[in-house]
């Protein structure tokens, strides 16, 4: 069981991650628990200044930027 | 990782691909003139001269214009965010002192863009490192106002010469506001909150290849531009009419000289507007053709670039309201004494 969770207050990026994030893990038929950050406090807490992060069991993977598939095939399968 | 580059080998070289490419957008460049004068007269057969005949040519001379500009701005804008982060800004920042911290974040707000939803997070992220709050301010003052986008649309609808007084000015006005806020001691007025988070270090993240942050950056361009398109259309729809149909002399008496509270109303009237810049600048220009001052159609821009309504809501939620109204005074101060200055100076 993953934990992926997207950090972000709702802009048009954080919804895409998101949505990018289901597509992947539905495509690879993995078990996740995908969860949405998005209080302003949790977000600096974890050290996000640029929206979107990325977090995968608890890891930042990614800040300020969309992933793209294969690189979210990368982090889910490696 | 070889999944990841696996597509991109796929693909010609990557130089070969980026001169066909500046190739294209400088012969989009260069034809567009002649292009849309021959369809508007030529092929619909309008009249020069007539109103309808120049309001069809102004909108498809510049919807073409505005988008290649745009396009230009972002895909730049997107490749040097992925070598500049917040993150590094912020550890250069921490412990400078006043006046060049300041002088500092003025400078790195203008090539580091940061999308107005980040800006709270950010703030956070600089108070919490122990960057001043001046020097956090002239970074958010800086960032949104001088950034590559507003200057590469300044410079291909007014000029280059009009672009670097903008640059210089807007510098000034985020580096006067960082000391000003940083000499008034508003740090109580900060939400108590703010300054009990202790954040987790530095995230780590995988460096880029070339190939990655090109890809990246064409990627954010394309959802980007389809975002604002709509917005451009308009507002270049409204430059049309304004070209076409607005008599000058009405735009002289409302916004030129005779009228001294042109620019401050102006600026009134830019503040709460949220609008992208690449939609409000084909409107200015239409103006600026039909006699507005030049000054105070920078202090226009530079208010809707640098403050709007919904950033004021949401950076609510980590200043009290007296820090906040003292940014938004100094901020709209200082772009009202811009305007003045530039229509003084280009008059």
């Amino acid at each position: 069981m993953r934990v992926i969770e997207v950090l972000g207050p709702g802009c048009a990026k954080c919804k895409h991650v998101e949505a990018t994030v289901r597509e992947v893990v539905e495509r690879l038929g993995i078990e996740a628990e995908i969860r949405k950050v998005v209080d302003y406090r949790d977000i600096a807490a974890r050290g996000v200044m640029s929206t979107p992060g990325l977090a995968i069991d608890g890891t930042l993977v990614l800040v300020g930027r969309v992933p793209t598939r294969a690189q979210l095939e990368g982090w889910l399968t490696g | 990782m070889t999944a990841l580059r696996a597509p991109v080998l796929q693909r010609p070289p990557l130089a070969l691909l980026a001169v066909l490419v500046v190739a294209a957008w400088l012969a989009a460049w260069v034809l567009n003139l002649p292009a849309a004068t021959w369809f508007t007269f030529e092929l619909l057969r309008l009249e020069h001269g007539s109103q309808f005949g120049e309001a069809v040519a102004f909108f498809l001379y510049g919807t073409p214009k505005v988008l290649l500009l745009l396009t230009a701005a972002v895909t730049i804008v997107s490749f040097l965010r992925s070598f500049v982060s917040p993150e590094q800004v912020r550890r250069r920042l921490a412990g400078r002192g006043a006046v060049p911290g300041t002088i500092g974040a003025a400078g790195l707000g203008a090539v580091t863009p940061f999308c107005s939803c980040s800006s709270v997070p950010l703030f956070i992220g600089f108070v919490e490192a122990g960057v001043p709050l001046g020097v956090t301010f002239a970074f958010l003052v800086a960032s949104p106002m001088v950034g590559p986008v507003p200057l590469i649309l300044i410079a291909g609808l007014f000029g280059p010469l009009v672009a670097l007084a903008y640059l210089l000015t807007g510098l000034t006005i985020a580096v006067a506001a960082g000391l000003i806020i940083g000499r008034l001691g508003l740090e109580r007025h900060v939400e108590d909150y703010v300054w009990q988070i202790r954040a987790a270090g530095d995230v780590a993240q995988a460096p880029m290849t070339l190939a990655e942050r090109v890809e990246d950056a064409w990627a954010s361009t394309r959802s980007i531009v389809r975002r604002v398109l709509p917005f451009v259309i308009i507002g270049i729809g409204i430059g049309a009419v304004i070209h076409g149909y607005v008599p000058t002399d009405l735009v002289v008496a409302v916004g030129g000289q005779q009228n001294p509270l042109a620019v401050p109303l102006l600026v009134l009237f830019g503040v709460p507007l949220y609008l992208d810049a690449a939609g409000v600048m084909p409107v200015v220009q239409a103006l600026v053709g039909k006699g507005l001052p030049l000054g105070s159609a920078m202090a226009f821009m530079m208010a809707v670039a640098a403050l709007s309504l919904p950033e004021m809501v949401i950076l609510r939620r980590v200043m009290k309201p007296r820090l906040l109204a003292t940014f938004v005074l100094i901020v709209a101060s200082g772009i009202v004494g811009v305007g003045y200055l530039f229509n003084l100076l280009f008059a």
